[in-house]
């Protein structure tokens, strides 16, 4: 289930100057929070319970505003610093762009962009993202559901899993000029997983085509888990029936796992998953079971332990 | 020599509280012009976590820098980078506790007992608290020079704690704490190195 259908979206919230007036109301409170927080942190305790701002922070699952969703990215071939890729992904040319269809298809080939994913429907789909980092965002993404694109590729029954891989090219991504991740990035779903409706493959956002730092020409998404499962930059799809090695979780197992399902209940070593930060507002939200996409999903991982599969 | 001191002295004197408050004013200047990016509380403590670590450097930089130059007069400078960084430690502090965890003593005393780095965090701030409040004239002079010195000595196990606290915060680059350990390491050996021969 979407969060808001598209043709509820009110084209008003995706505008320049309804971005600066959030950003005016979001100072404002800032202001008064620094001073109120500093005078009455027990009324502030008292005066906003959990439950009181979840449902505060839900009631309209506001969407995140372009500017914020386009500057503040974790995209690490193009900087470790969120504010990087924007400037550093700016002269990147995401077209023209081929995708290797690979592994246990029945018949391995690599195709056009265009070639593709001609033909098949693009839908506007609203998403929460949680990132691992315990902050969120509300995205109205424009894609074409991951299922329809393997249908294309043809799996044989025995692929159990599908492998995502970013393009490597230090000169047109100069952060992998650096050896912080081992590249490519690599992500992988269970086969299940990929089929499932809300798995999207994004082309645009806002209404525009995929800007360069959110992944262009093409992302994963996978609402219903943490942020570094939406691989950006997508070359090649590979079908296999071992679990794929991901990048995160090679490069610290103890932190970042191969299912990465948002949940509340298992904190990152280092930190609390519990709550979350929205971007755009101050006090953190809790964060919800597989995003809040439970009723979609769960049945997916019945009768796993959720906790070892992290 | 004289004339170098008297121009170093000259402009360091005045230009102190501009070099330690401009930091504090850009960031407040930037937050009400909401130019701190898409998570300003996160941009918040990551600067005012480092100019922390940066003016712990400038004052524990001031005791080498003496045995090189000299420059007894610079003693005063050392207690006032001390502080600048203490104040930064309390602000990073503040808005830890305020903005970032909303007052919310469950969360904060459990972040504090399960997650290591915010523990030595704390810990790096505990241990700046008394150094803040034996900076006075009147508190050397109660503790008598050698107490005062040895107690004084926790700033390099502050400093060694807050870069502990910046490498595990970082997700994976660590380009940023290790600038800073070195820079400590630096300073650190620099003491170690000339001790021998100064004190006796």
């Amino acid at each position: 289930m979407l969060i808001r259908r598209p043709d509820d979206l009110p084209s008003s919230e995706i505008t320049p100057e309804a971005i600066a007036n959030d950003r005016r109301r979001f100072i404002g409170a800032a202001g008064a929070l620094a001073l109120g927080a500093a005078a009455a942190p027990a009324w502030l305790k008292a005066a906003t319970p959990n439950e009181v701002r979840a449902a505060l922070a839900r009631q309209d699952d506001k969407v995140t505003s372009f500017e914020d969703a386009t500057t503040y990215n974790n995209y690490y071939e193009f900087g470790t610093g969120k504010d990087e890729p924007v400037d550093q992904a700016k002269d990147f040319r995401p077209k023209p762009w081929t995708i290797e269809i690979a592994g246990m298809v029945k018949k391995p080939r690599t195709m056009g962009f265009d070639d593709l994913f001609r033909g098949l429907p693009v839908q506007d789909k609203v998403y929460r993202h949680r990132c691992v980092e315990a902050w969120s965002m509300v995205i109205p993404w424009q894609g074409t559901p991951l299922r329809d694109v393997i249908n294309r590729c043809e799996p044989l029954p025995s692929a159990k899993f599908v492998e995502f891989t970013t393009l490597y090219d230090p000169k047109r991504m100069p952060g992998q000029a650096r050896p912080i991740l081992n590249w490519p990035y690599k992500e992988g779903l269970r086969m299940d997983e990929a089929m499932h409706p809300l798995a999207l493959l994004a082309t645009g956002m806002y209404g525009k085509s995929l800007p360069n730092q959110n992944g262009a020409p093409v992302k994963l998404v996978v609402p219903w888990k943490y942020g570094f499962k939406g691989i950006k930059a997508i070359v090649k799809i590979r079908f296999t029936d071992t679990m794929p090695r991901t990048t995160w979780a090679e490069a610290n197992s103890n932190e970042y796992g191969f299912y990465a399902n948002v949940n509340p209940a298992v904190d990152h070593p280092r930190w609390s998953q519990a709550k979350e930060r929205r971007i755009g507002s101050i006090l953190k939200i809790p964060t919800l079971p597989f995003n809040g996409y439970t009723d979609q999903v769960a049945s997916l991982y019945a009768g796993m332990d959720l906790r070892k599969n992290y | 020599m004289a004339t170098a001191e008297s121009v170093v002295r000259g402009t360091l004197r005045p230009t102190r509280w501009i070099l330690a408050l401009a930091p504090l004013v850009w960031l407040v200047v930037r937050a009400f012009q909401g130019d701190l990016g898409a998570n300003p509380i996160e941009r918040i403590e990551d600067e005012s976590g480092q100019w922390t670590l940066r003016f712990l450097a400038l004052s524990l930089a001031i005791t080498p820098l003496i045995r090189l130059t000299q420059w007894g007069w610079l003693i005063r400078e050392r207690r006032f980078f001390g502080l600048a960084a203490f104040g930064y430690a309390s602000t990073h502090l503040l808005v830890y506790l305020g903005l970032d965890q909303g007052f919310d003593l469950h969360d904060i005393g459990e972040d504090i007992l399960k997650h290591l780095w915010i523990t030595v965090g704390m810990a790096a701030f505990l241990l700046l608290l008394p150094l803040a409040i034996t900076s006075t004239k009147g508190w050397i002079r109660r503790l008598g020079g050698a107490r005062w010195r040895a107690l004084h000595r926790l700033a390099y196990v502050a400093a060694f704690l807050g870069c502990i606290h910046f490498l595990w915060s970082v997700k994976k680059d660590l380009t940023e704490p290790i600038i800073y350990s070195s820079v400590f390491a630096i300073l650190m050996a620099m003491r170690a190195i000339r001790q021998p021969r100064t004190t006796r």
